[in-house]
């Protein structure tokens, strides 16, 4: 917009300066800076991240416990084991249900966070602040306070003292699956730990909404409320709807910190990197089912992505990004 | 003014009714009590790691320490089973390092693939971008293998050299340098310098407030972190203050205030980067629409 005014006048300038000389130095040289810039970067990337990704393709085909040069090819056997494995297929459950519960509910409450914050007049940037604070804190330290202090299974937890005040009894938030409150718990460390995050997002898309769509849907007699809101705010924030959802599923996927922290001695609801950390890193140390399993989950994880893109559209108007 | 002018013709979309005196006082009701609930559990830290043990584990729930115990600031550091000085300190040097070299590495990867002509260079980037499909969480146990092969278990070098090579952070750092004004470049160029010049010269200083969004999501990332250090960690003088505080869940004894107390003091770093640099912040999350 603005640029073209500039252009006009910054062009003619330098035009007629870097004709030939200093473009022809730089253009024989831009493979040598190419790698110059990238190289760095790509080794480590080939290093760290293809090697460990090719290497664990690699074990997954091999018997490999307490070792990582293995000798004994099993072809996919480990692959059956990691797919009969009930644990590990637990762990596929345990994740669907959490995501289940936690994207919707993220999406909801970062919304609604979101278009509270932007209807502020005072104190705007206060408020902002104060849901955006817990991304500050870690999943360990959150995890602790879940269950040292708010979810505690005796009474002098919060959540104890204040279904006390109406004579409900103690609760042991954590110690039993049946009735599964531990995802109460979980769910709730999770949306205050995230929440502010996304509402940020969601809020950057809010100011971008053009007014005049407000001004037409008025003309039109659109009410303000849930009428402007279903027909204008919403579809307005489709695209990033969509990138929200998909990182939330990502990162549910790659739940690991607070499960492990709230629930380290049980045996119900382990997600799936819980599961491969124990596989892998547990008393047996056995590379190679843990790398099956970190295949078949990063296989999961692309299909789950590709199909929500498909499904939602993504990626489709970010090529002029 | 604005009040009177819904009223008079066409109502104008922000202050219709509900911008009203009642439908205002609801708003912000509502935003308190949320905001209250979100502040919570940063009280419950800051009550727990003033209390006593008693207090805290008593039968009365008390929302104010009776007598507060300035003295439990320093029980972390006096703790025998846990070094929590020397997790700190080993937090924050994996910390900056890792924000360091995440900057460096990945914003000079990002420029390359962004503004120097190479015939291969859309190969690198597709090379690049299928790590964005293959989430890090997924590759601990090959990291782990590999790390250890090369005998960087308990070392800063194993806890901080594999996380650099962030295929995501490049990414942001190529789309920000796509739309980094041209002519900048040009008129450097013109003035003799060569890319790598230009960048430090003229591409960097002018892009300080991108470099310090990332700055701020890489660190805290970096301080929170918890799955790797935990592999890498096998030794507790290499623990990182994260792995720390979850030993003490684990614990036996449960000692209430020196946990929390601990807790605080993680936390409090990040909360001075957080309220500092929260402009930046905010700003690079809405710029880049994600976490680095």
């Amino acid at each position: 917009m603005s640029t073209t005014t500039t252009r006009g006048v910054a062009q003619p300038a330098p035009a007629k300066v870097s004709k030939d000389r200093p473009r022809r130095g730089l253009r024989a040289s831009s493979t040598f800076n190419f790698w110059l810039f990238t190289g760095p970067f790509l080794i480590g990337l080939i290093v760290f991240v293809f090697v460990p990704i090719g290497w664990s393709i690699y074990l997954s085909f091999f018997e490999a416990r307490f070792t990582v040069t293995p000798s004994d090819f099993v072809g996919f056997e480990n692959y059956k084991q990691v797919l009969t494995d009930v644990d590990f297929l637990n762990s596929l459950v345990t994740f669907t249900v959490f995501a289940a519960f936690i994207v919707p509910a993220t999406w909801a409450l970062s919304l609604g966070l979101a278009l509270l914050v932007n209807r502020l007049r005072f104190m705007r940037a206060f408020f902002r602040s104060v849901f955006f604070l817990p991304t500050a804190v870690s999943y360990v330290a959150a995890s602790l306070i879940w269950k040292m202090s708010i979810f505690n299974g005796v009474r002098f937890g919060l959540a104890n003292t204040v279904i006390g005040w109406f004579g409900v009894d103690n609760i042991a938030w954590l110690a039993s699956p049946d009735p599964p409150w531990y995802w109460l718990v979980i769910v709730t460390v999770r949306l205050w730990l995230q929440s502010g995050f996304y509402m940020i997002l969601f809020i950057a898309a809010l100011q971008n909404i053009p007014r005049e769509l407000y001004e037409a849907a008025s003309i039109d007699g659109a009410k303000p409320g849930w009428q402007t809101f279903r027909y204008i705010t919403l579809p307005q924030l489709r695209a990033t709807s969509t990138a929200v959802i998909l990182l939330l599923l990502v990162a549910a996927y790659q739940a690991f910190d607070e499960f492990f922290n709230l629930l380290s001695k049980a045996t119900w609801g382990q997600p799936p990197l819980v599961e491969l950390y124990k596989m892998a890193l547990g008393e047996n140390q056995n590379y190679g089912a843990g790398s099956a399993g970190a295949v078949v989950l990063t296989m999961l994880i692309c299909v789950v992505t590709l199909l929500q893109g498909k499904i939602m559209g993504f990626g489709r108007g970010e090529e002029g990004k | 003014m604005t009040t009177t002018a819904p009223e008079i013709g066409k109502k104008k979309p922000g202050s219709s009714k509900r911008g009203g005196v009642m439908g205002n006082t609801g708003l912000y009701i509502a935003t308190g009590v949320a905001g209250l609930l979100f502040l919570l559990p940063f009280y419950l830290i800051v009550r727990n790691s003033l209390m006593t043990d008693q207090e805290i584990t008593g039968e009365n729930w008390k929302w104010f320490p009776t007598d507060i115990q300035w003295g439990n600031i320093t029980e972390p550091f006096n703790d025998v089973t846990v070094d929590f000085a020397q997790s700190m300190w080993n937090s924050v040097v994996v910390a900056v390092l890792h924000t360091t070299g995440i900057l460096l590495v990945c914003s000079l990867a990002g420029y390359g693939l962004a503004r120097i002509p190479y015939k291969h260079a859309n190969k690198v980037f597709y090379l690049v971008l299928t790590t964005l499909m293959v989430p890090t969480a997924v590759t601990f146990v090959p990291s782990f293998v590999l790390v250890s092969s090369l005998g960087w278990v308990d070392s800063y070098r194993g806890l901080i050299i594999p996380g650099l090579f962030s295929g995501f952070t490049c990414f942001l750092f190529r789309q920000y340098f796509l739309g980094f004004p041209k002519e900048l470049e040009e008129a450097a160029r013109v003035d003799g310098l060569g890319y790598w010049g230009a960048y430090w010269r003229v591409v960097v200083p002018n892009s300080l407030n991108f470099f310090a969004a990332i700055a701020t999501i890489t660190f805290i990332n970096g301080w929170n972190s918890f799955l790797w250090p935990l592999v890498i960690g096998q030794d507790p003088s290499a623990w990182t203050v994260q792995v720390a505080l979850s030993s003490y869940m684990t614990n036996q004894t449960v000692n209430f205030h020196l946990i929390f107390m601990a807790t605080a003091i993680s936390i409090l770093p990040l909360v001075f980067v957080f309220l500092f640099l929260q402009r930046w912040l905010v700003q690079g999350i809405a710029q880049t629409g994600i976490k680095g």
